[in-house]
């Protein structure tokens, strides 16, 4: 499968000369979330993903995406046999042919990434949530964060914002050998809150704590939110992270720890959900 | 074929009103000189008032307006059933608290007790004290007291006698008004269900607000009239095969069904509301053939509250309604702050999984709509789930 826009660099621009063999049946699966608008384009031999931040309307934001991506592959709406679409934004998609949600999508996406994965740990800009699948990629049982923020990828936006850099290069921090994290134990964050957390972040930059200790910190209060979360679940197989947070390889160290167990990352996790969305639509697409 | 209703039952129009209509009718019978009785919870003995020639009414609040209120007295991070109750009870906003006379408190959870003490400020009140659970022997003599001493209180603030005769009158009345509301329910058993579950909660809710039983009982046969003649054409209000769903935890009446609006919503039936807004105080008979103060006793101390510790009976009862109602889940409802059926919920998820492979949904939530999206997305997740996706 080709990534696009997989880097650093969320916008993304659809890589010119991937035309389809004409002809070929095409679907699509969106994942509109709340921070990324992600599209899976699939005509049976090939399947691109392409992704651009949600921005204020993930609705309008899939739609123009829908279009250049189609545009690059030189083909056009009516070639699409099904869409299906996920998401935060999904409820603002009038062009969907269906909607799914995240966590059905994410399920599947991820036993598609990770064959034979038990446990899908997704944690979204707005949400965590963890999932118990079936071999098949069905739905056995889930768990979801309420309403508040701690444990998601919001809770780390705020946070890198208090500590005065993006999100991106915290996530970067991995503790190992030779890395710069090496040595630097977590400094314990207390508060639950977001809006607390970030007061005890603040304080604690003030009291000259350790940058690095502090990010370890962060990561820890995630993993252990979100450990607490999925202990519900009762799963003993492998475990795959997805969603966009995912990319943070400081939190998937520390849900390692919290867990007690390996937590895989697919290259592709950050895009799991716009993949179950297209497996969907496949199935869909052929009745 | 199933005919999905565009119509609810045209027999719905009287209960669409019947609490606001409520707010005016209990000035009107209190100028008659009607005495009125306030209770909060499934656990106070209604029969008491009615044996006392008292009106006995609702008073457990599921409105998010006078939450505001209650929050300047009560702690924040505290159930909303509780400081909506409360904020009521200090605006005078509601009409049926203000006009209550005596109002009688239960010390169910610790919330509720101890807002008992600050309503008892400006209120004349009366508080039964629950044992802890049900079960022992201890417990039911604790509770035996406890009717007694009601019963005395209410004597004296009325200036009344309590006679058996009068209490058996009551049971009477109550226990066929307990087996209509079991018949009423029954008809969601049918598949399509023939009205929705938003319809009975309404039904089941504006039952706390009639004062003319009569006339509710005649409004309800009128409507399973209408039920039978939809089951005979087919009409349902939702699709035939629709995933059947059972509602279950704190009570969720008018005004806090958001779950149940987005279950329906989402193409689900709810065929059935275990709580205490819905079926849970109809669901036990009291036993007419002893003595009443003791059969009135068993009745109320058998509820299945997540309050009493252990509360089995709850479990074992949602098992049989699964069976009884062929439902295909369970969503389970928590408020914040409440603690009982918060952690109740994780003994009810894996009781169920172990005797019927089901899976449940727990939601907590408040009474604000700010979380319905996600409420959706849960709800959604789960039908999924159910249907195999
Ligand atoms: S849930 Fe328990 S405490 Fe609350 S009203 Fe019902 S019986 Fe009373
Ligand atoms: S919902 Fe829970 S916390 Fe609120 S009054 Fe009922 S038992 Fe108490």
């Amino acid at each position: 499968m080709e990534s696009k826009g997989a880097a650093a660099t969320p916008a993304c621009a659809p890589a010119p000369n991937q035309k389809a063999p004409d002809g070929a049946t095409i679907v699509a699966g969106i994942d509109a979330g709340s921070t990324a608008v992600k599209l899976v384009l699939d005509d049976g031999n090939r399947r691109s993903v392409w992704q651009r931040p949600s921005g204020w309307s993930p609705g309008e934001t899939a739609r123009e995406l829908l279009q250049e991506a189609l545009a690059a592959w030189g083909r056009k709406r009516e070639d699409v046999a099904h869409i299906c679409g996920t998401g935060y934004g999904r409820v603002n998609l009038p062009f969907l042919d269906s909607a799914v949600t995240e966590i059905a999508c994410h399920a599947r996406g991820a036993v598609h990434l990770r064959p034979g994965a038990q446990l899908v740990i997704d944690i979204g800009g707005q949400d965590a949530k963890g999932i118990l699948v079936g071999a098949t990629g069905r739905v056995l049982d889930f768990v979801m964060n309420d309403k508040c923020a701690a444990g998601t990828g919001r809770f780390l936006a705020v946070m890198a914002h208090a500590l005065g850099m993006e999100v991106a290069e915290m996530g970067a921090l991995v503790p190992g050998e030779g890395l710069p994290m090496a040595g630097i134990h977590p400094h314990p964050i207390n508060a639950m809150c977001t809006v607390f957390a970030e007061s005890e972040v603040i304080g604690l930059l003030n009291q000259g704590v350790d940058r690095r200790a502090i990010i370890a910190g962060l990561h820890q209060s995630v993993a252990r939110r979100v450990a607490a979360m999925v202990a519900r679940l009762g799963a003993s197989g492998p475990v795959l992270f997805t969603g966009g947070v995912a990319r943070n390889a400081g939190v998937g160290a520390a849900l390692e720890k919290e867990l007690g167990c390996p937590v895989e990352v697919n290259e592709q996790s950050p895009f799991a959900g716009a993949i179950g969305a297209v497996l969907i639509a496949r199935e869909k697409a052929a009745g | 074929m199933t005919v999905i209703a565009e119509e609810r039952p045209y027999a719905m129009s009287f209960f669409d009103v019947a609490i606001p209509k409520a707010a005016g009718s209990i000035v009107e019978e209190k100028k008659k000189g009607k005495k009125v009785m306030g209770h909060y919870c499934v656990f106070a003995p209604q029969e008491l008032a009615m044996a006392a020639g008292a009106v006995p009414v609702a008073l457990c609040a599921t409105k998010e307006e006078p939450i505001a209120d209650g929050e300047k007295v009560l702690p924040r991070n505290f159930c909303p059933l509780i400081k909506s109750s409360y904020g009521f009870a200090i605006t005078d906003k509601c009409p049926f608290f203000l006009h209550s006379d005596l109002v009688m408190g239960e010390t169910t959870c610790d919330g509720k007790k101890k807002m008992f003490e600050l309503m008892g400020q400006f209120k004349p009140m009366h508080v039964m004290s629950l044992p802890a659970g049900s079960k022992s022997e201890a417990d039911r003599a604790y509770w035996m007291a406890e009717m007694k001493r009601a019963k005395g209180a209410i004597e004296e603030f009325f200036q009344v006698t309590i006679t058996d005769e009068a209490l058996t009158t009551a049971i009477g009345e109550l226990n066929a008004e307990r087996r209509l509301m079991q018949r009423l329910a029954g008809y969601l058993k049918h598949d399509p269900a023939p009205m929705s579950g938003q319809d009975l909660l309404k039904v089941l809710w504006s039952r706390n607000f009639s004062f003319d039983r009569a006339a509710f009982a005649e409004r309800v046969e009128e409507l399973m009239a209408e039920l039978d003649e939809r089951i005979a054409q087919g009409v349902g209000a939702a699709a035939k095969g629709a995933k059947r769903i059972i509602v279950t935890g704190v009570p969720t009446g008018v005004g806090t069904e958001k779950v149940i609006r987005i279950i329906e919503e989402s193409g689900a039936a709810v065929v059935f509301l275990e709580n205490c807004a819905g079926m849970k105080q109809f669901l036990v008979t009291v036993d007419e053939t002893k003595p009443p103060l003791e059969a009135i006793g068993e009745k109320y101390l058998a509820t299945p509250c997540s309050c009493m510790s252990p509360n089995r009976d709850r479990l074992e009862l949602l098992v049989r309604l699964i069976d009884e109602y062929k439902a295909d889940g369970i969503v389970d409802i928590t408020w914040q702050g409440c603690h009982t059926y918060n952690v109740e919920a994780r003994l009810l998820r894996d009781y169920i999984r172990e005797q019927r492979e089901m899976p449940v949904l727990h939601i907590e939530t408040d009474y604000s709509e700010g979380d319905s999206q996600q409420i959706r997305t849960r709800v959604q997740a789960y039908l999924e789930m159910l249907g195999g996706v």
